[in-house]
């Protein structure tokens, strides 16, 4: 009974893993508390920086090292025994990336109300991915999205549209998240971009490579207590500073009135103007509480749909869940997941309240003489603006205003611009707090970034390596092989997305947008009639995937890339301005006779790119054209070919039912 | 305990389990949609001490907190459904 004892020994490690992450929280608590001391007596703030990230990279790097694996099982699926709670932290980890991280709060504080689609749309998703995908996928036992795909879908061409569907949207998604972390690495240790580019990529590697989904899983719990941690620090000191209360949740709900209040006073004293349906210049003032300003309805609501249903249509995620000792676990798993994913986006909002209510009491209607030092930081790398210039030092910011004709000297609020990703990084700084936060906002923004990129490269490297590879080029390809292939892609795929990244590509943040909606198109509706409808035939689900995404990838391929052919070809018009419903393209005719209309690949400062489309949607909601033309050819050509056997139905029937084998056994 | 392997109790287990769906999907799109739909009525309204106007909150976390409660019991009530009928796992 080998096996048994060796299960033994496994039983003692999950029993332990309370107090094991425990110790680790508390070590890292501590280690808190020395860089403090440290930072007291006089060390300085570089060599602290470097500190934070560095000792926790080598702690995320010894942990995956650990866990290096050389089953099949281990590597793909973690062995299927994570525990619910603990994948719940993992799947935090794993989907809060960057982009929550440090951009979320910051797109809450320019669009205020409008911004909130996405903390809807990126936690709303969890309640699809439990009732109609992940817990049937957990029974059918798969390795990857891509098998289930095969399985039910009649082989190998179902499975190569689902490897290309995941591909699409993973890629640009890690990219997106390799490039977070060169971001964060530059500005908080100096180091230049590509470098930290590269450096981030060794981190993620040391995690992901020996030990596949078990050692991601277990860096990803590490990860998700540092980012935790680092995200609520912040604003729980300084909601107790400012209202005596811990909880910024409750309390930033003051810090909105009195945004409310200032709104109406700075236009009372004429330092803004208010945007209206009738006029609504750039730098006009959009109330925070105020919705539909920034997004028409349509594409507010649109945001939301897209990012739900696009989560339960993400390869990384859904693989998750292929962890879970049992069905029940991995619907239990998802109510934890979205709870821990829950506590940082609630608290996403208070950041944003808390840095308005900063900038509309202690900047805007102030005298220029007395901006506060804070903004010089930032002012330097360019990301905040005063009077048209960068804020690099006070005298700079005097001069810049000063060089405006018949400026006050009083800072007006279209004086003040801020890049968005400012607002969580500075949080620390304009509450006054010791550099030692800082540090550790920006370890918890690294550790946001690389946990998502980790599962991201999982995701595709597995489906390269299971699915391309070994399902379809060399069914008999032994254990030691299979791992090695998985190894050396998972390598090449994370060297070409850190290739990318260093290029610093314009549209890289809206790419994870497209991610959700590309998955959506793809994916969400052969899951959804894979396992709720027995009917679904195979030529019905090519069919869907095919026409769904491929609309889906058309719409925001020609938008953003072709806009001249779409307007000329496929009847695309101007986008509307959602407060006074005027096209932001005041003479497409015009616009269209100029030299450059037809140019392809344009960039972003292109008049036409980004800025038109069909029925005034956003081409980020692409998803919600492709998504319903996929449901409605799968159950259209679906009737039209024959019946799925028997025994196809009886598998659908299987996977419907908790207990039991899973349908498809991998040998091992 | 219904016989596991009769095909009537399979129906049941699966119209039940369906049924569930449509209730948890119809919550779902009540607060991930209707409510933000009533917002600029709601934001008339605003929660005592507190001081946020209603349909803020309900966007920024009340529907959260329904997402998060939503997914508990779903997860307490499918498995009853399973235990019923024979179809859940071993502990």
């Amino acid at each position: 009974m080998a096996t048994q004892s060796s299960s033994d020994g496994a039983d003692a490690f999950y029993k332990q893993l309370g107090r094991m992450y425990g110790v680790y929280t508390g070590g890292f608590v501590a280690f808190i508390i020395l860089l403090a001391i440290l930072e007291q007596v006089g060390v300085p703030n570089k060599v602290l920086g470097y500190l934070f990230v560095f000792f926790t990279l080598a702690v995320y790097a010894v942990i995956g090292v650990m866990t290096r694996t050389a089953q099949l099982s281990e590597y793909y699926v973690a062995g299927r025994r994570v525990p619910a709670f603990y994948n719940g932290m993992a799947t935090g980890a794993d989907w809060m990336s960057a982009a929550s991280f440090v951009g979320m709060a910051g797109t809450l504080f320019l669009f205020g109300y409008d911004g909130i689609a996405w903390v809807l749309g990126w936690t709303g998703g969890f309640v699809l991915v439990s009732i109609l995908v992940g817990p049937y996928l957990r029974k059918f036992g798969a390795y990857t999205v891509p098998d289930f795909m095969a399985f039910r879908f009649g082989g190998n061409v179902a499975r190569f549209l689902a490897v290309i569907v995941l591909v699409c949207c993973s890629f640009t998604y890690v990219t997106a998240q390799i490039y977070g972390t060169g971001l964060i690495a530059s500005r908080f240790l100096g180091m230049q971009f590509e470098v930290a580019v590269f450096a981030g990529l060794v981190g993620i590697l040391l995690c992901a490579m020996l030990g596949g989904m078990r050692a991601v899983t277990w860096t990803q719990i590490a990860q998700y207590i540092v980012l935790i941690i680092a995200y609520l620090t912040p604003i729980v000191i300084l909601s107790t500073k400012k209202f005596g209360i811990p909880i910024p949740e409750l309390t930033y709900g003051v810090a909105i009135a009195e945004i409310t209040a200032r709104e109406g006073q700075m236009i009372k004293d004429g330092l803004a103007t208010l945007c209206t349906a009738a006029s609504c210049p750039a730098g006009a003032l959009k109330p925070h509480i105020e919705p539909f300003i920034n997004y028409t309805p349509l594409n507010f609501f649109g945001i939301i749909f897209c990012m739900m249903v696009g989560t339960a249509s993400l390869p990384h995620i859904l693989m998750r869940y292929f962890t879970t000792p049992s069905v029940r676990e991995a619907r239990q798993s998802v109510a934890w997941s979205l709870l821990f994913i829950f506590l940082l986006y609630f608290s996403a909002p208070a950041y944003a309240a808390f840095s308005k209510l900063e900038v509309y009491t202690n900047i805007i209607g102030r005298d220029v003489t007395a901006l506060r030092p804070w903004l010089f930081t930032w002012g330097e790398l360019g990301l905040i603006q005063i009077c048209g210039k960068n804020a690099a030092s006070l005298d700079a910011a005097i001069a810049a205003c000063k060089a405006i004709a018949g400026h006050p000297g009083v800072v007006r609020f279209a004086d003040f611009v801020i890049n968005p990703d400012v607002i969580v990084l500075s949080t620390p700084e304009i509450a006054g707090l010791p550099y030692v936060i800082s540090g550790l906002v920006a370890a918890g923004g690294l550790a946001a970034a690389l946990s998502t990129a980790d599962g991201l490269l999982l995701a595709i490297a597995n489906a390269l390596s299971h699915d391309i590879y070994y399902k379809m080029i060399d069914p008999n390809a032994p254990t030691i092989r299979r791992l090695t292939v998985a190894r050396v892609l998972l390598f090449f795929v994370a060297v070409a997305s850190a290739a990318l990244a260093a290029t610093k590509p314009g549209d890289i943040l809206a790419m994870v947008g497209w991610a959700f909606s590309l998955a959506m198109a793809g994916n969400f509706p052969v899951l959804v009639m894979g396992i709720w409808w027995k009917r679904a035939t195979t030529q019905g689900a090519i069919a869907g995937m095919i026409a769904g995404f491929g609309l889906c990838l058309f719409y925001l391929v020609v938008s953003r890339y072709y806009p001249g052919f779409g307007v000329k070809y496929a009847g695309m018009t101007s986008l509307l301005n959602p407060v006074t419903g005027n096209p932001i393209i005041p003479d497409l005719a015009k616009a269209m006779a100029l030299p450059n209309a037809m140019e392809s690949w344009p960039t972003l400062a292109h008049p036409l790119a980004n800025k038109v489309g069909w029925f005034n949607l956003n081409n980020i909601n692409c998803g919600l054209l492709g998504m319903p033309l996929g449901f409605l050819v799968i159950y259209v050509v679906s009737l039209m070919t024959p019946e799925p056997s028997k025994e196809m139905q009886a598998f659908v029937d299987e996977i419907r039912k908790p207990r039991g084998r899973t349908v498809l056994e991998e040998k091992s | 305990m219904a016989q596991p392997d009769s095909k009537a109790n399979e129906e049941a287990h699966w119209n039940k389990t369906t049924r569930l769906m449509f209730t948890h999907l119809g919550v779902w799109f009540f607060f991930g949609y209707v409510v933000h739909m009533f917002v600029v009525p709601l934001n008339k309204i605003v929660i005592p001490v507190l001081g946020f106007p209603l349909g803020f909150y309900m966007a920024a976390q009340g529907s959260l907190i329904a997402f998060v409660v939503m997914l508990f019991m779903f997860a307490k009530q499918q498995d009853k459904i399973d235990r019923d009928h024979g179809y859940a796992e071993d502990e």
